[in-house]
C-alpha cells in the first residue's frame, strides 16, 4: 500500500505501521518502504512517516541518511513552522553521521528571525549533545547566544538546554539574569520550572544567604565570641530581590510544577520572615490528584521539620480521612506529627486516637508510632500517651498490639524507673492477652527491667512456666530469655523455675527452642566446662539497651534541593546538581550589569505577549532595578512633537463637536499643517466659548510649534548625514533596523515610523523607510511581496524602487494599518536577486495620532473613561526628568501625544487617539515631591492603555 | 526529561508506549509491576519508583497507570503534572479516557504525544493550539474522512504558538456569541461522632465556557471579592489586576477551561448543609448489629438539597445487610463491604432515613473500628460561601455577547466520623 500513489492508501498504511509501533511491535522491516514517502505531500502522511523514522533511525542509520537531503530542503523553506518542524525531525534521527550537518542546522536556526524556530533550535541542543558530547563547546557557543535572546518563547528551552549541557556554566546566567526574571512570568509553565530551578542554584551561588544574622543568633547561643566578630548588617542585593519578588505571583500558577518550584526557591533562599508564604499554596495543591498531594506531602514533611510554625496555621488541611490511599495517609501523620508542639498537641492526640480505630491496619501502626514520636519529644503528654498505648494493647489486631509494644518499649527504655507501674500493668495484661507477638514483648520487657519489678517478675515466670507448654514459640524464646535475666539477677528465688523452664524447652518439638535452652543452660549455669564465658553471662544479658531514636524519616532531606527527585528518594540522582552553599562573601554584583544598547533592533525579537495579556507585571519588575527592559526606551535623541496632524472628525459622543481641517503649510513644506478650527455645537452660547478658548489654545500650540520647529531644524543641522528630502522630522524619530548591511548582502534598511498622516489611508501608520546601498553592485527591483499580517491588518506597499544605485541611498513610505495591536507586520522585501524576511513592530506609543483637546474637554473624557478605562501607576521621575519640560519631551518621545494645555503646573496632560479605531488616549502625568509622579491613562482599549503605561514608565523613570 | 510512557491497564498489560529519546525496553515495567503487587490498593502504588537504571514516575487515572521513564534528575510533579495534562488532553478529544478508546483512537494519540513533548520536553499543551494541529476525532468526521480520504491533521499550519496570546487561536468566529460561567463550589468536611464540625473548608471553582468571537477582553468582578483566600488562576488571567482591583480581566481561551480555583479559608464559618444522625452499634457475643441513619437539611439557605449519596465502608466483619429506606434504594456489596444509599432529594418534612440490622460472621467479635459516613450531595443556585459575581463586561469587541452565570454546591470530601 505504501508504493501506491494515492494517498488515502498511504495515510492507511501508515495508520496500521504506527499502531504497531504503539503496541511494541517490530516494524523494522519496512523502513525502506516507508522512508520513501517523507517527501509525500499529505501532511499527515508527512507526520506518520517522522514518527516512524525517528522510532527507527537509530537501527537503519545507511536507510535513514536518504532522509536527511529532504530536512534540509525543509530548513530554508519560507514557512517558518515547515523550518521548525523540519529541525526537529533532524535532530531527532540519532544518527552519529549527520552531526555535522545537525550543527550546523542549529547553528543557523539560532538565528532564525523567528522565536519558534529559534526554540526549536533550542531543543535540539541537548538532543545533539547527547549524541555527541564533543560538541560541546559550540553548542555553548550557541546557548550563549540564545540566551541573550528576548523572547518568552525561547527563554524555557534554552535554559533547559542549559542545564543539560553546560549547567556548570554559571557564568554565562550573569548577563541574562535580570532579563530572564523580568520574563520568567510570561514564559510557559514548563519553562517555568526549569527556569526557577536554575534561578535558585544561580542564587545560592551569587547571593549573601539572607538569613545569615539569624543563623548567627543560633550559634551565638553555642559560642559567643565568634559570632559577634561576623556579624554584618545584611543588606539584600536589589537582584535577589528582584527574583523573589518576581517569582511570588506564580504562586498562584495552576500548574503544581510551578507551584513547587517556586516554594523551593522561597525556601532556599527567601529571609525566613518570607518564606511563610508558600504555605497557603502548598496547602491548595493537597486538594489535587493523589500523586500531587504525594510529592507535596513529602515536600511539606521536609519543611516541617526546619520551619514548623510556617504550617501551624494550616494543621486542620492535613487532618486525614478515611479515603485517602495509605500513602497519603502516613504522609499526612508524619506532617501532623512534625507540627505537634505543647499547644497543639491534645487536638492531634484527640485525633490520632479516632485514626487508632480505622479499619486501614497500617495506618493504625503508623498512627502508633506517630504518638510515640509526640510522647517523646513533647514530655507533657508522655504519660498520655504510654496509658493510651497501654489501652491498645488489648486490641485484636496483631499489628497494632505489636505496633504499641514496641513502641511503649522504646517509650519505656528512656526512663525506665518513672513508669514500673506501667511495666507492673503490663505484666498483668499477660493474663487476658494472647497476641503472642505482645506477650512476647512484655516478657522481654519485664525481664530487661526485672530491678523495678523485683516481686512481679518471678511471679510472671511461675505463671509462664505454668502454662509453657501452651506458648507459641516467640513467646516460648521469650520466657527462656526471662528465665535467665532472671537467674542472673535473683537467682534466689527462680534458680528452680528457670531449670524447670529450660528442662521444658529441652524437650520441646521446636529446634530453635531446643538449641536456645541449651545454649542458656551452658551459659548461666555455671559447671566445670563452662569457664570463661559465664562470668560474662550477666553482661551479656543485662548490658544497657540504648534507647531506640524516634526521629523523623525527614530529617536532614532538606540538604536536597527540594522538589527535586533526589529529595523523595532521598537519594541522589542521576543528573543531580547539588545546591550549592552560600557564598562567604558576595561576588561582584556588577556581572549582571548589561549596557544599555544605543541601536534598536525590531526585527522581531520582542513579542508583547501583552499585547493580548498585559499581566503588567513587568512594569514592577522594571521599577526597582535599572534593567532596560523594553527595546523602546527613551534614550534616544529627543523628539520634537508635531502638533500637526488634527484628526479631521470625532467621536459625536461629547458636545461641543469641534471640526478640524487640515491644510497644507507652505512655510516648512514638510508635512506639518496649519489648524483651522470650526466648531459645531447644540448650545450656540457653548460654542462661542469654546471657539475662543480652542483658538486661544491653538495660538499657544502654534507658538509653541514654531519654537520646536526652530529646535528641530537646529536638531537637524547638527546631524547633517541624514537626508531629509522627503519628510524633515525623521532625524529626530528614532530609527529601527530593518534589514542589516550584513544579512542583506550590502542593502541595509532602516524604518522609522514618522508620525505623520498617511494620505493613502487615514487609518495606517505611516512607516518611512530608508534604503542604503553599501554593496558594489546596484540593487533594482526593490519591492514589497508575501506580506503576512494579523487578520485584519492592511499594508499599503510603496512603490517599487527600480534602481539603487551601489552607495547611493532613498526613502521610501509606506502605511500599515495594525489595527491597533503592536502585532508585527511580517513581509518579504524582495530586491531582483534575493528575498529577505523582515518584520516591522510597531511600538505601542506610535499606534496613536495626537488630538487637540482644551482642559475642559480633558477632563469631560477623562471623566467618562473612569474604572476600567483608567490605569494608574505611582513611580519616581528620573533625575534629569524632574522639570515640566523634560517631562512632556519624554512622554511625546514615546508617545505620539499632544500636550493638552493646563492650569496647574503639578500637572501635564496628553491626548491622543488610536489610528484605526480612534479610541482616546488620555495620558496624565501628576508630579508630586521630589520626583514622586503619578501617571494615568484613560483609554478605552485597555490593551494599548496598560502598554502605554509601561511605555511610558519606562520613559519617566530612566 | 521524560524518555519513554507506557500505558498499563488494569491487568497489568502494557497497551501503549511510546518513545521521545532512544528505546527502552519495556521489560522497565517490571519493576512497577512489582511494586503493584505489593500494594494492597491500586491507588497505593507509589508514584515514583527507583529502578538501578531509570525512575518510573506514574499517575493512575481511569484505571489505566501512565507510567513515564526517566532517567536522571527531574522535578517530579514536573512529570506528574505533565502526565495528567496528557490524560486531560485525551478526554478533551475522546470524551473518555478507557483503554478502548485509546486503542480505537490510537494515531491520534500517537499524534497528540509527538507534538506534546519534544526530546521529553513539554512543547505544545494548550488544547486551543493542539485541537489546531490535531483535530479532535468526532462521528461525522471520521465518517467524512473514510469518504473522501481528507485527514484529521490540520490543513493550515497553526498560528497559535506563534500568537502573542498563546492560549487562543485567531479567527474564532461564531454565530452564537456566548459565554458562560460555572461558580461550583465544594465543601470539605469533616464532622465527629458528636455532630461538631472538626474542619471544614471551601474549594472552589469558575468554569467558563466561552465562544465568543475575535478576541475579546472580559472582565469579571465580584461582589465580595474578600471572600476568596486564595485562588490560582488559568494563565490567562492578569495576576496584577486582580491584585490591585480584585478583578478578573483576562482574553479567555476559546471553548471550555477553568478559570480560576479558589480556596475560602476555614477561619470563616462554613455552613453544613446537612446533618445526620446515626447509631451504629455491634452489640458483644450476638451476631447482629445495629444500624440507624437519618439524614436532615441543616443550613442550606431555603435551597433543596439533591443528589444525594451516602457510602460508607463498613467493617470486615459484616457479612450482610437487612435495611430499609424511607425513601430511595440501597445497595450493599458482600465483597467490598461497600454500603450505598441513594437518597435523592431530601424532604424536610420528612427525613430520609435507613434502618436495620446487619449480621456479623458467627462467632467472631465484635468489630472495633467505626465506619465513617460518606457524604454526596448537591444543591442547585447556591455558592454556599456566598460568592457573588457582580458583572461582566466585554472590550475589544463589537457584539453583544450572551452571558450566563451558574452557581452550584456539591460535598467535596465530606465525611462524618461514628
Amino acid at each position: 500500500m505504501l508504493d501506491s500513489n494515492k494517498d488515502a492508501l498511504k495515510l492507511e498504511a501508515m495508520k496500521r505501521i504506527v499502531a504497531m509501533i504503539a503496541r511494541g511491535k517490530n516494524a523494522s522491516d519496512l523502513f525502506p518502504a516507508v522512508v520513501k514517502n517523507v517527501a509525500c505531500k499529505n501532511i499527515e502522511v508527512k507526520k506518520l512517516v517522522y514518527v516512524y523514522l525517528v522510532r527507527y533511525a537509530e537501527e537503519q542509520q545507511d536507510l535513514a541518511l536518504l532522509s536527511i537531503s529532504t530536512f534540509q530542503r525543509g530548513l530554508k523553506d519560507p514557512n517558518q513552522l515547515i523550518r521548525a518542524s523540519a529541525l526537529r525531525v533532524l535532530s531527532s534521527i540519532r544518527v552519529t553521521i549527520i552531526v555535522p550537518i545537525m550543527m550546523l542546522a542549529i547553528k543557523e536556526a539560532a538565528s532564525d528571525m523567528s522565536p519558534y524556530v529559534r526554540k526549536t533550535a533550542a531543543h535540539a541542543i541537548p538532543k545533539l549533545y547527547s549524541l555527541d558530547p564533543e560538541q560541546k563547546d559550540q553548542l555553548i557557543e550557541v546557548i550563549e547566544k540564545l540566551l541573550a535572546d528576548k523572547t518568552t518563547l525561547v527563554a524555557g528551552s534554552v535554559v533547559m538546554a542549559f542545564e543539560e549541557v553546560c549547567p556548570e556554566r554559571i557564568d554565562l546566567i550573569h548577563k541574562n539574569y535580570r532579563k530572564l526574571c523580568n520574563l520568567l512570568i510570561d514564559v510557559e509553565e514548563w519553562g517555568q520550572v526549569v527556569i526557577i530551578n536554575m534561578l535558585t542554584r544561580y542564587a545560592r551561588t551569587q547571593f549573601l544567604n539572607p538569613n545569615i544574622n539569624d543563623e548567627d543568633e543560633e550559634k551565638e547561643k553555642q559560642a559567643e565570641v565568634s559570632a559577634l566578630a561576623k556579624r554584618k548588617p545584611y543588606v539584600m542585593d536589589p537582584d535577589h530581590r528582584l527574583l523573589l519578588r518576581n517569582t511570588k505571583p506564580l504562586l498562584q500558577s495552576r500548574n503544581a510544577a510551578v507551584v513547587m518550584a517556586v516554594a523551593q526557591l522561597y525556601f532556599h533562599l527567601a529571609p525566613k520572615a518570607e518564606v511563610g508564604v508558600i504555605a497557603k499554596a502548598l496547602v491548595r495543591l493537597l486538594r489535587s490528584h493523589s500523586e500531587v498531594q504525594f510529592v507535596v506531602l513529602q515536600n511539606v514533611a521536609t519543611m516541617t521539620i526546619k520551619r514548623r510554625g510556617m504550617f501551624e496555621p494550616y494543621l486542620k488541611s492535613f487532618y486525614i480521612r478515611s479515603t485517602d490511599p495509605t500513602q497519603i495517609k502516613i504522609l499526612k501523620l508524619e506532617v501532623l506529627t512534625n507540627l505537634a508542639n505543647e499547644t497543639n498537641i491534645s487536638t492531634i492526640l484527640r485525633e490520632f486516637q479516632t485514626y487508632i480505630k480505622s479499619m486501614d491496619k497500617d495506618f493504625v501502626a503508623a498512627t502508633i508510632q506517630a504518638i510515640g514520636r509526640c510522647a517523646t519529644n513533647i514530655g507533657e503528654v508522655r504519660d498520655t500517651c504510654l496509658n493510651g498505648l497501654v489501652q491498645l494493647l488489648s486490641n485484636r489486631d496483631e499489628l497494632v498490639v505489636a505496633e504499641s509494644v514496641v513502641v511503649i518499649k522504646k517509650l519505656l527504655q528512656m526512663q525506665p524507673e518513672k513508669h514500673s507501674d506501667i511495666i507492673k500493668h503490663m505484666a498483668k495484661l499477660t493474663d487476658n492477652i494472647q497476641v503472642p507477638m505482645a506477650r512476647a514483648s512484655i516478657l522481654w520487657l519485664i525481664g530487661e527491667y526485672c530491678e523495678h519489678v523485683p516481686k512481679i517478675a518471678p511471679d510472671v515466670l511461675r505463671k509462664m512456666a505454668k502454662s509453657f507448654t501452651n506458648e507459641e514459640d516467640i513467646v516460648k524464646l521469650q520466657i527462656i530469655n526471662l528465665a535467665a535475666k532472671l537467674y542472673l539477677t535473683n537467682s534466689k528465688q527462680t534458680k528452680l523455675l528457670t531449670q524447670y523452664v529450660l528442662n521444658l524447652a529441652k524437650y520441646d518439638q521446636n529446634y530453635d527452642i531446643r538449641d536456645r535452652a541449651r545454649f542458656i543452660r551452658q551459659l548461666i549455669v555455671p559447671t566445670e566446662k563452662s569457664g570463661a564465658l559465664s562470668k560474662y553471662a550477666k553482661k551479656l544479658f543485662l548490658a544497657l539497651k540504648p534507647a531506640p531514636v524516634l526521629e523523623s524519616p525527614f530529617k536532614d532531606r532538606d540538604h536536597f534541593q527540594l522538589g527535586s527527585l533526589s529529595h523523595l528518594l532521598n537519594a541522589k540522582a542521576g543528573g543531580y546538581q547539588e545546591l550549592p552553599d552560600w557564598p562567604e562573601s558576595a561576588p561582584d554584583p556588577s556581572v549582571r550589569n548589561v549596557e544599555v544598547k544605543e541601536s534598536v533592533r525590531a526585527v522581531g525579537t520582542v513579542t508583547y505577549r501583552d499585547t493580548g495579556a498585559p499581566r503588567a507585571q513587568q512594569t514592577e519588575g522594571s521599577r526597582g532595578c535599572s534593567f532596560p527592559r523594553a527595546v523602546f526606551n527613551s534614550c534616544g535623541p529627543a523628539r520634537v512633537c508635531p502638533v500637526n496632524t488634527f484628526p479631521t472628525n470625532r467621536h459625536s459622543s461629547a458636545p461641543p463637536l469641534i471640526l478640524i481641517s487640515a491644510s497644507s503649510e507652505p512655510d516648512t513644506g514638510s508635512g506639518s499643517e496649519s489648524v483651522s478650527v470650526s466648531v459645531e455645537s447644540g448650545s450656540p452660547s457653548d460654542s462661542e466659548e469654546s471657539e475662543e478658548s480652542s483658538e486661544s489654545d491653538e495660538d499657544e500650540e502654534e507658538e509653541e510649534k514654531e519654537k520646536k520647529k526652530k529646535k528641530k531644524e537646529i536638531k537637524a543641522r547638527s546631524k547633517p548625514d541624514v537626508s531629509f528630502q522627503t519628510i524633515a522630522p525623521s532625524s529626530a524619530l528614532k530609527n529601527y533596523e530593518l534589514l542589516h548591511r550584513i544579512t542583506g548582502e550590502g542593502l541595509s534598511v532602516e524604518y522609522c515610523f514618522s508620525r505623520q498622516a498617511f494620505s493613502p489611508d487615514a487609518n495606517m501608520v505611516a512607516v518611512q523607510m530608508h534604503f542604503t546601498n553599501n554593496a558594489t553592485s546596484d540593487t533594482k527591483n526593490l519591492h514589497i511581496e508575501d506580506v503576512k499580517l494579523q487578520s485584519g491588518m492592511r499594508v499599503k506597499e510603496f512603490a517599487e524602487i527600480e534602481l539603487l544605485p551601489a552607495g547611493e541611498a532613498t526613502t521610501a513610505v509606506m502605511g500599515v494599518d495594525f489595527c491597533d495591536s503592536t502585532q508585527a507586520a511580517n513581509f518579504q522585501l524582495c530586491t531582483h536577486t534575493r528575498k529577505f524576511f523582515v518584520s516591522i513592530q510597531p511600538p505601542v506609543g506610535e499606534l496613536m495620532r495626537p488630538v487637540f483637546l482644551t482642559e475642559n474637554e480633558f477632563k469631560k473624557e477623562q471623566s467618562q473613561l473612569m474604572g476600567m478605562n483608567e490605569i494608574s501607576e505611582n513611580l519616581t521621575l528620573d533625575a534629569k526628568c524632574r522639570n515640566e519640560h523634560a517631562i512632556v519631551q519624554r512622554v511625546t518621545t514615546a508617545a505620539n501625544l499632544s500636550r493638552v494645555p493646563c492650569g496647574s503646573d503639578k500637572e501635564c496632560r496628553f491626548a491622543g487617539k488610536t489610528v484605526t479605531s480612534g479610541s482616546l488616549v488620555l495620558a496624565t502625568v501628576a508630579t508630586k515631591d521630589e520626583g514622586a509622579a503619578q501617571l494615568t491613562v484613560n483609554c478605552e482599549k485597555m490593551v494599548i492603555g496598560t502598554m502605554l503605561v509601561k511605555d511610558l514608565l519606562l520613559a519617566l523613570t530612566q | 526529561m521524560i524518555h519513554s510512557l507506557f500505558l498499563v491497564n488494569a491487568s497489568g498489560d502494557i497497551f501503549l508506549e511510546k518513545h521521545w529519546k532512544s528505546v527502552v525496553s519495556r521489560s522497565v515495567c517490571d519493576y512497577f509491576f512489582e511494586a503493584q503487587e505489593r500494594a494492597t490498593e491500586p491507588e497505593n502504588v507509589p508514584p515514583v519508583i527507583s529502578t538501578p537504571h531509570h525512575y518510573l514516575i506514574s499517575v493512575l487515572r481511569h484505571r489505566i497507570y501512565f507510567v513515564a521513564v526517566i532517567q536522571s534528575e527531574v522535578p517530579p510533579l514536573f512529570v506528574i503534572e505533565f502526565l495528567h495534562r496528557v490524560v486531560d488532553t485525551f478526554q478533551d478529544y475522546f470524551g473518555v479516557c478507557t483503554e478502548a478508546a485509546i486503542k480505537d483512537n490510537v494515531v491520534v494519540v500517537y499524534e497528540l504525544l509527538e507534538e506534546m513533548l519534544d526530546n521529553g520536553f513539554p512543547l505544545a499543551t494548550e488544547s486551543n493550539i493542539l485541537k489546531e494541529l490535531i483535530k479532535p476525532p468526532t462521528i461525522l468526521r471520521t465518517m467524512v474522512n473514510t469518504i473522501t480520504g481528507s485527514t484529521n491533521v490540520g490543513e493550515q499550519l497553526p498560528t497559535g504558538q506563534l500568537s502573542v496570546v498563546p492560549w487562543r487561536r485567531t479567527g474564532v468566529k461564531y454565530t452564537n456569541n456566548e459565554a458562560y460561567f460555572d461558580v461550583v463550589e465544594e465543601i470539605d468536611a469533616i464532622i465527629d461522632k458528636s455532630g461538631s464540625t472538626i474542619t471544614a473548608e471551601i474549594q472552589g471553582v469558575i468554569d467558563a465556557c466561552v465562544k465568543l468571537t475575535g478576541m475579546p477582553d472580559l472582565t469579571l468582578s465580584f461582589m465580595n471579592p474578600r471572600l476568596l483566600d486564595d485562588v490560582s488562576f488559568h494563565p490567562c488571567v492578569r495576576f496584577k489586576r486582580w491584585e490591585a482591583e480584585r478583578i478578573l480581566s483576562f482574553i479567555p481561551p476559546d471553548g471550555n477551561f477553568r478559570l480560576l480555583s479558589y480556596h475560602v479559608s476555614s477561619q470563616n464559618l462554613v455552613a453544613i448543609p446537612v446533618y445526620v444522625k446515626h447509631n451504629i452499634t455491634f452489640r458483644e457475643g450476638s451476631s447482629q448489629g445495629r444500624f440507624d441513619l437519618t439524614l436532615g437539611p441543616k443550613q442550606t439557605m431555603g435551597k433543596a438539597v439533591e443528589a444525594v449519596l451516602v457510602s460508607s465502608q463498613l467493617p470486615r466483619g459484616v457479612l450482610n445487610a437487612n435495611l430499609n429506606p424511607s425513601q430511595g434504594t440501597y445497595t450493599f456489596d458482600p465483597v467490598t463491604k461497600l454500603l450505598t444509599w441513594d437518597v435523592g432529594k431530601i424532604n424536610p418534612q420528612k427525613l430520609p432515613s435507613l434502618k436495620g440490622t446487619m449480621s456479623l460472621q458467627a462467632g467472631a467479635s465484635k468489630p472495633d473500628e467505626n465506619p465513617t459516613i460518606n457524604i454526596q450531595l448537591k444543591i442547585q443556585q447556591m455558592a454556599i460561601s456566598g460568592l457573588k459575581v457582580n458583572r461582566l463586561d466585554m472590550y475589544g469587541e463589537k457584539y453583544k455577547p450572551f452571558k450566563g452565570i451558574k452557581y452550584m454546591t456539591k460535598a467535596g470530601k465530606f465525611q462524618v466520623r461514628t
